[in-house]
């Protein structure tokens, strides 16, 4: 039943392209594919402190299946304005897309990569088990933290810093019986006396 | 051919007396409602397309007052598809209006489709009262939740205040930069609510700036490789027919002699009757197309989104060339295809800078006569068409030649719309009205109607299929009610043709639910419509029946009954290489 063949030269029979493009569409040698390995990338976007735009911007990441770390919210000075800190972790091309489709969103006042040097921080509550509570104590003081709950079955030491660090502090805790843990994705901001505005950040003049 | 009996000419209606120089007092804004159906004339809002219901009769209400014309749709569905085609013949954002609940829900396919296809288009929702929103009341959905991801922006608009405000800046965003559908919910309670405020003139949020101008190194660098180039080809896309900038684009190719590809949106920015038109790239497009496309060295991408239907397979996509891609929206640069050298603005603009700064066309004689040869090669063909049973290519063919030269063709879904692209003649920005990057079943039927209200004096033809047909066929009541004149074509192969061509050709012929063991007779069915029905089964009397169709003042349905064993080719298979697309289904079974 199916009709017939369209006049022209076979498929194998046709000019040929010698080049390739890899699946992120760029020209490569097709000898040597150079493949981009995923990074940590820190963006830091200011927004309209309306409803809704958290919402906007989760779901942006995930439909668009960018690898997203963690994701912090929250006022700044103006009150028209919040700030938010997205770590992704993507091949370039990824977190060229991820800032492009970031800025893109309406309520979107600018959006930044911060250097790998920018000054990181998260907060971590961790609860234990308190049999021995100077021990857990100790541990604590190792990673400057603090103890800011205890009752006679347990203590909950609170622990600021770098993921690393978070990382690290949990992992000892866990000689005791963790029993809980929470933490808050990581808020960054650029070292020195920049500063960002509608247009990005500044560089210092 | 038969022209069933029951059908009885309405009598003509005197034409309503319009008074075009009437023109109101600047009306009060008293409640919210009546703030956005202001907001709206503000804009310059002439015609809305919708569908009554609770939450949204205050809204309705206040219409009642206006010099706007409300078209009622039979389905919310037909209200957005009308509302995008009205927005994508008259370049100015459709307006579309549904009830909460079920009324937004069942806008939400329109509205998808316009997002897709970058089309101008404000939707309006009913809501719940304020007080009732989250607590799962009669006919709630959480609207600006759901049409999120396929609104540029969306707005829930609580405050009858800012109400009117809200619809403003929802038009102007829908109208700007990259053209696309916007959303303002509005909750009953606050389009009832008093207030004083009188909207604004429309404008942006201070955040959006889409860009004007390309960097001018870019533009250097782009015009050196443009110049330097052997085998130069220039993309057109849907931004060309979006950026009004099809003039600019035809004197851009014809000047430096660079043939001249589309896209599917693109169909019309550069007539397909020059002899550096390639016609179209992609999936089914010419072998021209996809073997320039696929040998180019320098690929001018003018307002494209380089999709995969276009593409195939990235690795195998113009390999050997270097991009210059002229785009609106930065986060189509490099999406897809990587861009050696990224013009973001206006593509007219940015056009006429490319142009001031090249001073020589490309050397590229040899490469012009390679394409020709390519166009000799590989033309679009089907069997005789003397042949029995009737040819859909032929109908298309035939009414192209019959229909005026800026007709507009909308179309469904499947093989009649490949058909449509590929043996109707395109010559014009804004004649192909189409659901390109949705894929929408259903959009004929509906986007005839907002095509026609949008250009009034055009000729509207739709190549409909029959499965696409029965899934919005309920809006030829609102085509024959507002006495239309559209001509639907229903390429009719008794099957969804496109499901059971992959079938065929991927599935080894395992036609699961592609074929219908019964239909409806489409001409008696448009009959009791009140539409004039015709039946078309033989060749010979193709041109009669298109032209009794086309002489006939209002909505005629033409059910062709076309061979259903007939197949859209060439073909690249999905994510397949271009220019190695099948010319038959045994090709595609070597590829
Ligand atoms: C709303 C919707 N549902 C399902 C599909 C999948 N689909 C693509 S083409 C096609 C067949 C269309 O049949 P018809 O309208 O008769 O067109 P034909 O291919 O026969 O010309 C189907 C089911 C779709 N594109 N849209
Ligand atoms: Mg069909």
């Amino acid at each position: 039943m199916s009709s017939g063949e369209l006049p022209g030269p076979a498929p194998d029979e046709r000019m040929r392209p010698e080049g390739r493009r890899n699946t992120q569409g760029i020209r490569i040698d097709p000898e040597a594919e150079a493949t981009h390995q995923p990074r940590h990338a820190v963006l830091s976007a200011l927004v309209k402190h309306e409803p809704g735009v958290l919402a906007e911007v989760s779901g942006l990441f995930s439909r668009r299946q960018f690898n997203i770390e963690s994701l912090t919210v929250g006022p700044t000075t103006d009150k028209n304005v919040a700030r938010m800190t997205i770590v992704i972790e993507e091949p370039e091309p990824g977190v060229e897309q991820a800032k492009k489709q970031l800025r893109k969103l309406i309520p979107t006042i600018a959006v930044e990569e911060l250097k790998p040097e920018a000054m990181r921080r998260e907060l971590a509550l961790v609860k234990v088990r308190a049999e021995k509570p100077d021990d857990v104590q100790s541990v604590a003081e190792m990673y400057n933290g603090q103890a800011v709950d205890a009752s006679p079955n347990a203590v909950t030491v609170e622990i600021t810093g770098s993921k690393q660090k978070i990382d690290a502090a949990v992992e000892a805790f866990e000689q005791f019986d963790v029993e809980e843990v929470v933490r808050t994705g990581a808020a960054a901001l650029e070292r020195g006396a920049e500063t960002m505005d509608a247009n990005g950040y500044a560089s210092e003049e | 051919m038969s022209e069933r009996a029951f059908h009885q000419d309405p009598e003509p209606e005197p034409p309503a007396e319009e008074d075009e120089e009437a023109t109101d007092d600047a009306r009060e804004v008293t409640t919210g409602a009546e703030a956005a159906i202001i907001a709206l004339e503000e804009a310059g809002v002439d015609m809305a397309f919708g569908v009554q219901g609770g939450a949204i009769m205050p809204v309705y209400d206040a219409l009642y007052d206006s010099d706007i014309e409300h078209i009622t749709m039979a389905h919310e569905q037909g209200a957005a598809h009308a509302a995008d085609a009205y927005g994508i013949v008259s370049g100015d954002p459709g307006v579309a209006m549904a009830t909460s609940g079920p009324g937004a829900t069942n806008l939400v396919t329109g509205i998808a489709d316009a997002s897709m296809d970058s089309d101008p288009m404000i939707a309006l929702t009913g809501q719940v009262a304020t007080d009732f929103v989250g607590n799962d009341a009669f006919q709630e959905v959480d609207t600006v939740g759901i049409t999120q991801p396929i609104t540029k922006q969306n707005y829930f608009a609580g405050d009858p205040d800012t109400l009117g405000a809200d619809v403003s800046e929802a038009f102007a965003l829908a109208d700007a930069g990259r053209q696309g559908p916007t959303l303002v919910d509005l909750p009953k309670d606050a389009s009832k609510a008093e207030t004083d405020v009188q909207p604004i003139s429309p404008a942006t949020p201070d955040t959006y700036h889409p860009p004007e101008k390309a960097d001018e190194a870019v533009i250097e660098a782009a015009a050196e490789a443009l110049q330097d180039a052997d085998q130069p080809a220039i993309l057109s896309g849907g931004g060309v027919v979006k950026g009004e900038a099809s003039d600019e684009l035809r004197a851009f190719a014809r000047k430096y002699e660079i043939p001249v590809i589309t896209t599917m949106p693109g169909l019309g920015t550069f007539p397909e009757t020059d002899d550096l038109s390639l016609g179209m790239a992609g999936m089914h497009g010419t072998g021209a197309a996809n073997l320039a496309i696929t040998n180019c060295d320098v690929l001018l991408g003018v307002g494209t989104r380089f999709d995969d239907r276009l593409t195939g397979g990235v690795d195998s996509f113009a390999p050997d060339a270097e991009v210059i891609h002229i785009e609106i929206d930065p986060a189509e640069i490099n999406k897809n295809i990587y861009a050696d050298y990224p013009l973001l603005g206006d593509a007219e603009r940015v056009l006429e800078q490319l142009d001031d700064e090249l001073t020589d066309a490309p050397d590229a004689e040899t490469w012009r006569e390679q394409c020709q040869t390519w166009k000799d090669e590989y033309p679009l063909d089907y069997e005789t068409p003397e042949d029995e049973p009737l040819k859909p290519q032929y109908v298309v063919e035939r009414f192209a030649e019959l229909a005026d030269d800026d007709a507009i063709v909308t179309t469904g879904v499947g093989q009649h719309q490949m058909w449509a692209c590929q043996f109707w003649t395109y010559t014009e920005p804004r004649t192909w009205v189409s659901s390109n990057g949705l894929g929408t079943m259903g959009y004929g039927v509906p986007s005839a109607i907002g095509a026609k209200l949008g250009a009034p004096d055009r000729e509207v033809v739709t190549f409909d299929g029959d499965g696409s047909f029965l899934m919005t066929m309920q809006e030829l009541s609102v085509a024959v009610r507002e006495d239309l004149d559209i001509t639907y074509v229903i390429l009719n192969n008794e099957a969804i043709g496109m499901v059971r061509q992959w079938q065929d050709g991927f599935y080894e012929g395992r036609r699961m639910a592609s074929e219908y063991p019964w239909i409806p007779e489409f001409d008696l069915l448009a009959e009791s419509f009140g539409a004039r029905g015709f039946r078309l089964e033989e060749h010979d009397e193709v041109d009669d029946v298109i032209k009794k169709a086309r002489e006939y003042d209002g909505p005629a349905v033409i059910d062709a009954i076309i061979d259903p064993g007939e197949n859209v080719y060439p073909m690249v298979p999905s994510g397949g290489d271009n220019g190695l697309f099948a010319l038959s289904e045994e090709q595609l079974d070597n590829l």
